[in-house]
């Protein structure tokens, strides 16, 4: 009981982490209909701009507030890798809108390799690693064998990703901005004749899903405090199995999806094997597209000749 | 479709004509300043900022000011001259030249083949009056056998990807099958390279049934995902279980081929004393590099061949569009299997040569990033095409290679310059340049394999794209 309770709280917490991912997965699917492949990689890039953006407040500002230094480090990840997004988009992909179907995959994986390997050539090769931000837990449950805690850091992510989703829901489901996208999702000929500005429409949904993708590598950072060139591609792809998992195009879904995806790799490491834990979130992914291509919010693709 | 389009040629001809005429200069100014301020911020945290460990082991920040400030003017000089000069000498090119909807057949292409061929075959022969038995084997074996392991891979997976038009982003699974079945197959029961290439080829094709036939309902951005989580499932299996593997250790003292039953050894019994020639490794560098080649060239010549069967007709009929084919009858379901076993097949091919030819195999070389590889070769060479696909291979990988040559940078750079660190970063942004450049590929005319009268090479702007 206090094992499960103890994952479950774990699992929630990576879970966040990997639905804020999807988000960014799940948007620009639904507007343009395409796997952005470096999706995994822009949030590793904006763990490392949160890591250069901690030590520059800290040890060149002298900021002590650990509150003030991560609403700021938050806050610059976020401008930050929402210009690189941004720049990505108007780059590699809006050359190849309306091309090839695959055009625009390949030239995402090609973002991707690149990303990758321009943060190994520009921050180097090895773990960058810093010490932990925010220590001391509450204790929740008094049990047998051990204690289950719940980190003040785990409230900081749960918090932070809660506001941060909810502000991001307002705008989509209640602005002119929301409207627009959705109308672009639907049928971008017809929301261009009708006044929307398509290619900016989808501009901003690039910059939304950085700024998430930024607000996952900002708390990946706070939660384990080491960050690595390599470490956007297993994230990302466990980011798309949840965006999948959810029901691709759907927002609530991809939250729903991460924090599953999260909580069944808490529990298969803690009750099965840890080795075997990527194998579990892929599985589940194989397993989702073949008997439930719709994932849990989608709407069924209706094939039309 | 024909005649819209020629109505836009005139159209862009007129207004190309017009830009070309008049070249805005303070607006290219305000744009290049535009780009050199998106570049400051592109590029101030992780160029302007390097994070190093200092002696106490902990994170410090340094700064590289000047390096930022050349990449900063570097993009916005880049800029400059683009809307200045590149911009404008398109405009003028597209506006002189009539947009083609049809291209002349490919006639020189098939004339190039035996050209091609016989350079592949006389090449260790060039490279070993260039550079001396010694310096030969680099050259045969970073250059010939290396690019050709992937014109092998990049045939195998183009007739997935190319003929079916089943994006596989998990091909590096059945080179994986391959190469641990021969290296596995060998070194427990010893038997020879000449039985465990057909038995790998087999395995590979058994694996690419049982992954193929539940993924194969789902169609392209899906299928790719779920052939890309099955590709990382069996690199993750070879790392973690041990026991059969050795993990990341990977397995080593994998026996060599054999010139059919005689070692390429220094003792008597070997290929040198037994044909009375003095020994140097060369002979076993050449054995490998002409049985790649066979290798690559049954793969292609069986996908040429296959072309023409029904079901290589059904494959192509597949690609096209999935419903016309399963109205017509066709039972999509071992159209696709067939090709994605038989893809599978070459792979193994090709994995269980990599395993002897490399002695050493560990899940490092079966990583994602070498699906990646493949399915670039094969969508940058123009997908169908074989001559396309050997070019893109030649041009990706061998690019790749010749980055390690580029010893004479040093003296441009600075001696701690190394090239090879951006191999991969070039070779990145090089496939989203040559994706912008020509989405479609290289070599984008498709040939019919069955036609009525003449044999016309059809221009990709003519070619719809179902959603295999």
């Amino acid at each position: 009981m206090e094992v499960f309770l103890q994952q479950l709280i774990n699992g929630i917490t990576v879970g966040s982490i990997y639905g804020l991912i999807a988000i960014g997965y799940t948007m620009v699917f639904g507007i343009i209909g395409m796997v952005n492949f470096a999706h995994g990689d822009v949030f590793m890039v904006s763990a490392f701009i949160a890591v250069v953006a901690f030590l520059f407040l800290t040890a060149w500002l002298g900021i002590s507030s650990i509150a003030v230094v991560l609403f700021l480090v938050l806050l610059a990840a976020m401008v930050f890798t929402s210009v690189v997004n941004w720049v990505i988009e108007r780059l590699a992909y809006r050359p190849l809108r309306g091309s090839f179907r695959l055009a625009p995959l390949i030239s995402a994986i090609g973002m991707s390799i690149f990303l990758s390997n321009f943060v190994q050539v520009t921050q180097g090769p090895r773990n960058k690693s810093l010490p932990p931000l925010v220590r001391g837990d509450f204790v929740l449950l008094h049990g047998d064998n051990f204690p289950v805690t719940l980190s003040y850091k785990q409230i900081i992510i749960w918090g932070v990703t809660a506001v941060l989703l909810a502000a991001f829901w307002y705008l989509v489901a209640r602005t002119s901005l929301g409207r627009a996208q959705r109308a672009c999702e639907q049928d971008q000929k017809m929301a261009a004749l009708v006044g929307v500005n398509v290619d900016r429409t989808i501009s901003i949904t690039f910059v939304i899903a950085a700024a998430l993708a930024a607000v996952a590598g900002t708390m990946y950072m706070v939660q384990y405090g080491v960050v690595n060139f390599a470490d956007g591609f297993t994230p990302g792809v466990k980011a798309f199995t949840a965006a999948v998992l959810g029901g691709i195009g759907s927002l609530p879904g991809a939250v729903v999806g991460g924090l599953l995806i999260g909580i069944i790799e808490t529990m298969w490491s803690a009750y099965f094997s840890i080795d075997y834990k990527d194998v579990a979130s892929f599985s589940v992914l194989a397993i989702v597209l073949i008997f439930l291509p719709q994932g849990l919010f989608g709407r069924p693709d209706v094939e039309k000749v | 479709m024909a005649a819209p389009a020629q109505g836009d040629g005139v159209g862009e001809r007129v207004v190309g004509r017009a830009a070309a005429e008049r070249v805005d200069v303070p607006h290219a100014l305000r744009q290049a300043g535009v780009t050199a301020a998106l570049a400051f911020a592109l590029f101030l945290p992780l160029i302007g900022f390097q994070t190093v460990q200092n002696i106490r082991n902990e994170l410090v920040l340094e700064t590289r000011w000047s390096l930022l400030f050349w990449m900063v003017a570097i993009a916005g000089i880049s800029r400059l001259v683009y809307d200045l000069v590149i911009a404008p000498w398109r405009a003028r090119r597209a506006a002189a030249r009539p947009r083609a909807s049809t291209t002349a057949a490919g006639v020189w292409r098939r004339r190039l083949m035996p050209f091609a061929i016989g350079f592949l075959l006389v090449y260790p022969a060039v490279a070993i009056y260039g550079a001396g038995w010694t310096g030969a084997t680099k050259w045969i074996d970073n250059f010939g056998i290396q690019i050709l392991i992937y014109v092998m891979l990049g045939w195998g997976l183009n007739i997935v990807v190319g003929l079916a038009g089943l994006l596989d982003l998990g091909y590096v699974a059945f080179y994986a099958v391959g190469a641990y079945s021969y290296a596995l197959l060998a070194k427990n029961f010893g038997f020879s390279f000449w039985i465990l290439l057909p038995l790998a080829g087999i395995l590979s094709s058994f694996w690419g049934i049982i992954l193929g036939f539940p993924v194969l309902r789902l169609r392209g951005d899906y299928l790719a995902i779920v052939t890309l989580a099955f590709g990382e499932i069996i690199r993750l299996v070879l790392v973690n279980w041990v026991d059969l593997t050795n993990g990341y250790a990977g397995i080593s003292g994998i026996p060599r081929p054999t010139f059919f039953g005689i070692p390429f050894t220094a003792n008597d019994d070997g290929f040198a004393a037994r044909f009375g020639l003095e020994f140097t490794p060369v002979y076993r560098t050449l054995f490998l590099y002409y049985l790649i080649l066979a290798l690559a060239l049954l793969t292609a010549f069986v996908t040429v061949r296959l072309r023409r069967l029904p079901v290589g007709r059904a494959w192509e009929a597949l690609r096209e569009d999935e419903i016309a084919c399963r109205s017509l009858g066709i039972n999509t379901t071992n159209t696709k299997l067939t090709a994605f076993s038989i893809g599978a097949m070459f792979g193994g091919f090709a994995g269980s040569f990599f395993a002897a030819r490399q002695g050493f195999i560990s899940p490092e070389s079966f990583t994602f990033l070498e699906s990646a590889t493949i399915v670039a070769i094969v969508v940058l060479g123009g997908m169908g095409s074989q001559i396309g696909v050997a070019i893109a291979a030649i041009v990706m990988v061998g690019g790749v290679e010749i980055m390690r040559e580029l010893d004479f940078l040093k003296y441009v750079f600075g001696q701690d310059f190394d090239p090879t660190q951006y191999r991969m970063l070039i070779f990145g942004f090089a496939m989203v340049l040559v994706m912008i450049w020509r989405p479609r590929g290289l070599i984008s005319t498709r040939e019919p394999s069955v036609f009525l009268k003449e044999r016309k090479a059809i221009a990709s702007d003519l070619v719809g794209q179902g959603h295999g």
